[in-house]
């Protein structure tokens, strides 16, 4: 089993890589881009276990290290 | 006699001019205390110095906040031995919880090297209490990721609190926008925990420690941790 973790930062904190890509979008011609945000995408493998266990440790690996929650949210997917 | 530990993980690279500084001002010896290690050896202060530990993997400062070696830092400054950190220093402290907010990517997106001016907020820090209250100084930044930034209820609270140790600010103090590098929230350049015991900065003041290195504004910060230290054992 699969997880795939997305982090993302909260709304309302200032992106300007985010920013800084809109521009460059924008001047490649593609009118009408707003509110770019850049975010990671993590994918780790799981051994064997049940999905609410895997849910509790991705849940658990997201708070201890892979998202900063003063600035940033996660999302996840389980995916066989 | 000041005993000073000076963590190193791979990756940090002003570790060997803190030890400098901290000795020439302390005349003490430093110890260099491996990321790898279990415990911090007995001593008064504690330095999470600069650089750019384990490459910046992930987030600046996330994969050294959970180094063996931390559990250990955290427990002593839990416990009160005082903490320095300095620039990716300053960030692993906040990725350890132990100060609020976090550090992102400057407003500017660009690695900003040069000697800024900033104000001493408080001086009544461990490690800022040879400064004046509202002192002008000049210490250098060189980082990408100094944009401090918290939730304004955490903003608000280290406000009222008096927990900003430095701010930075034009040549006469006015913390204008214009003289904010960074981005960071309220021209923050550093903060300090309740007790004032931990701080941690993005001004690098072991970079203009002595007259040779072109000023002596950072010298007040070992100073000020060699004062407190004699100060509490006299």
């Amino acid at each position: 089993m699969k997880a795939h973790i997305k982090i993302t930062l909260k709304p309302g904190v200032l992106d300007p890589q985010g920013k800084a890509i809109e521009h460059a979008l924008g001047s490649l011609g593609f009118n009408g881009v707003d509110e770019v945000r850049q975010g990671k995408f993590i994918e780790v493998e799981l051994a064997e276990m049940d999905e609410a266990s895997a849910r509790a440790a991705v849940e658990q690996m997201c708070e201890k290290l892979l998202a900063n929650t003063v600035i940033e949210n996660y999302a996840y997917e389980l995916v066989a | 006699m000041i005993r000073t530990a000076v963590i190193v993980f791979p990756g940090s690279n002003c570790d060997r001019d803190m030890k400098v500084a901290m000795e020439a001002v302390t005349g003490s010896p430093v110890a260099m205390v491996w990321h790898g290690d279990a415990e911090v050896p007995a001593c008064d202060v504690m330095v999470l110095p600069g650089g750019f530990s384990y490459g910046d993997y992930l987030r600046c400062g996330a994969m050294a906040a959970k180094s063996p070696i931390m559990r250990d830092v955290i427990a002593k400054a839990k416990a009160g031995t005082p903490l320095l950190g300095v620039c990716n220093g300053f960030q692993v402290l906040l990725e350890t919880g132990l100060l609020p907010g976090a550090l992102m990517r400057n407003a500017s997106l660009k690695f900003i090297c040069r000697d800024v001016h900033m104000t001493c907020d408080n001086n009544e820090t461990f490690f800022t209490n040879c400064y004046r209250k509202g002192e002008v100084v000049t210490i250098p930044i060189a980082h990408h990721d100094g944009n401090y930034f918290a939730s304004d209820d955490d903003v608000a609270r280290l406000e009222g609190d008096g927990r900003v140790v430095f701010r930075y600010s034009d040549a006469v103090g006015n913390a204008t926008p214009e003289a904010n590098p960074n981005g960071s929230v309220a021209n923050i350049a550093g903060i300090s925990d309740a007790t004032g015991r931990i701080v941690g900065m993005m001004p690098h003041p072991e970079r203009l420690f002595e007259k040779a290195l072109g000023g002596t504004d950072g010298r007040r910060v070992f100073e000020s941790a060699l004062f407190s230290v004699t100060e509490a054992t006299t």
